[in-house]
């Protein structure tokens, strides 16, 4: 069998006393399309960090590709799209071909030049999230979601494996979410990327992932879209630790 | 009106040290005024005036020569480690070490002045700075400073960039962030040295910010903020120069006053045409 992307096992974390995660164990399979949905403050973000090796974890063990993370040496493999469309100084004078570039500096290494290579691929990558005739305009004169595209193309510029998203959507139009989700779908079909997507939109986010993971300190389910949509109102809000109303979106 | 400039040799060496640190200064101002650092600029101007003090305090009190822009530099350098150190000490209040080094530094100035019982109107030219200040010694090691900081923020810059934008992202994707930040902040500390002839401590870090401020509003993407910035800064050092020389006014009033000139015009500019 191929060895999972990510696994975690039994993995703690802590800040100061307050216990965030406490013994997680789940994996990520290759070529799935995780959802990781959890009330606020449920570890989420705590999660991510510690994927990305921002966070050591108190107890347990993190593999990527079977390698433990701190020996993980592929970090390009890894893309990372954060909430930065509502967070980042807006001012910052910078063109879409800049901000993309950011993408490939690590792979490309110190003491080297971008060449006519790595200057193909950042266009691609912008036009791959339609975002090409904004090239070469400053990021601050996009709006939200557009911005979030691009953010986008700067995670996908280096051919990630693995591309974590946290809250995506958040602060984005209910058009532009649609277009998101349908650029996810195709990066997940298409180029066979394996997709970990945290999100609170568990309506739209459930018709598009093939794995859902339900996080509140610990991890409360694991299983198929059609399972966790099955759940009753009262496993939710066992979940949740109040009552939840299950918003369905039609499309 | 450059003829002078020209003819005498102190002069020559004023004006193309101008035109060195009318480069070098903007350039890195960039990075630091996109970064928020504007302030740490200010802090290592004065840790910088303490290393010059100390300097003139050993020529007076031991008659030993030793180039206050050596001295100067130094300080400056070890005050960049400082405020690094400070920063991290300080996570949730980064900005907590700008004061700390600033008073620090004009703390040991005043003590090394006192010291050596005060100079002459030496301190004075180091203060606001000086049209006829740069020796050929000064010349050359500032020549060696441009050359290694141009030379290092090319080889360095798409990481630098990079850092700029978003450091949380530039170290997911494995970059040595404060190893970059160090060496970025050594450099900053050698340019505020080299330029602390001609433009003094107490303005030197408006030649670091005013030109990028002004470029900011007209530059479509980091590359022309850059080159638009390093024009500016050029202007205000060749106006502000020789405008001094003549009108007999320190030149680093009379750069700091073109700077604002360039940034208020810039900020007409945009409104005019917005309108």
């Amino acid at each position: 069998m191929e060895k999972p992307v990510v696994s975690m096992n039994n993995v703690s974390y802590a800040y100061e006393k307050k216990i965030v995660l406490d013994q997680i164990d789940f994996e990520i399979p290759k070529g799935s399309f995780m959802g990781l949905i959890g009330p606020n403050g449920g570890g989420k973000t705590t999660l991510i960090k510690l994927l990305l090796g921002l966070l050591k974890p108190d107890e347990g063990t993190i593999k990527i590709y079977g390698e433990p993370i701190s020996r993980f040496k592929g970090r390009s493999k890894i893309g990372f799209v954060s909430q930065k469309a509502n967070s980042f100084n807006r001012g910052f004078p910078a063109t879409v071909f800049e901000v993309v570039s950011t993408g490939l500096t690590a792979k490309i290494g110190y003491f080297k030049f971008m060449n006519k290579k790595h200057k193909e691929k950042i266009l691609q990558a912008i036009d791959q999230v339609g975002m090409s005739e904004y090239t070469y305009q400053n990021i601050g004169n996009l709006s939200g979601g557009q911005q979030q595209r691009v953010f986008i193309a700067r995670a996908l510029v280096s051919d990630p494996e693995l591309l974590i998203l946290d809250e995506p959507t958040v602060g984005i139009d209910y058009e532009n979410v649609k277009r998101f989700y349908d650029l996810l779908h195709q990066l997940h079909e298409k180029r066979n990327i394996t997709l970990l997507l945290v999100t609170h939109d568990t309506g739209t986010m459930t018709e598009h992932a093939t794995d859902i993971v339900c996080l509140n300190k610990t991890l409360h389910f694991h299983g198929k879209p059609e399972e966790y949509r099955s759940l009753s109102e009262m496993e939710l809000s066992n979940f949740y630790g109040h009552p939840v109303n299950i918003v369905k979106h039609n499309h | 009106m450059l003829a002078d400039f020209f003819q005498y040799d102190f002069l020559r060496y004023t004006f193309l040290t101008g035109l060195l640190i009318g480069i070098i200064a903007p350039l890195l101002g960039t990075f630091i005024v996109v970064r928020r650092l504007s302030l740490i600029a200010d802090a290592l101007s004065h840790v910088t005036l303490a290393g010059i003090s100390f300097a003139l305090m050993l020529q007076k009190l031991l008659v030993i020569s030793f180039s206050p822009l050596l001295g100067g530099m130094i300080f400056s350098v070890i005050g960049s480690i400082l405020i690094e150190r400070l920063r991290s000490v300080y996570k949730a209040y980064q900005e907590i070490a700008i004061p700390i080094i600033l008073s620090g530094g004009v703390g040991l100035s005043v003590i090394f002045i006192a010291l050596a019982n005060g100079f002459n109107n030496d301190l004075f030219n180091y203060l606001f700075g000086s049209v006829s200040a740069v020796s050929k010694n000064d010349f050359l090691m500032i020549v060696t400073i441009s050359i290694f900081v141009v030379f290092i923020v090319t080889i360095l810059y798409k990481e630098l960039f990079t850092l700029s934008f978003d450091e949380e992202h530039a170290t997911i994707s494995g970059l040595h962030s404060k190893s970059i930040h160090l060496i970025f902040i050594v450099l900053t500390a050698l340019v505020i040295a080299a330029s602390i002839r001609i433009v003094g401590v107490l303005l030197v870090s408006a030649l670091m910010t005013l030109p990028v401020a002004a470029a900011m509003r007209m530059a479509k993407g980091f590359k022309q903020m850059i080159g638009l910035s390093i024009l500016f800064g050029e202007l205000a050092v060749v106006i502000g120069l020789i405008s001094g020389y003549y009108l007999n006014i320190p030149p680093g009033g009379t750069i700091v006053l073109v700077s604002i000139l360039i940034l208020l015009i810039s900020i007409g500019l945009k409104r005019f045409k917005i309108s």
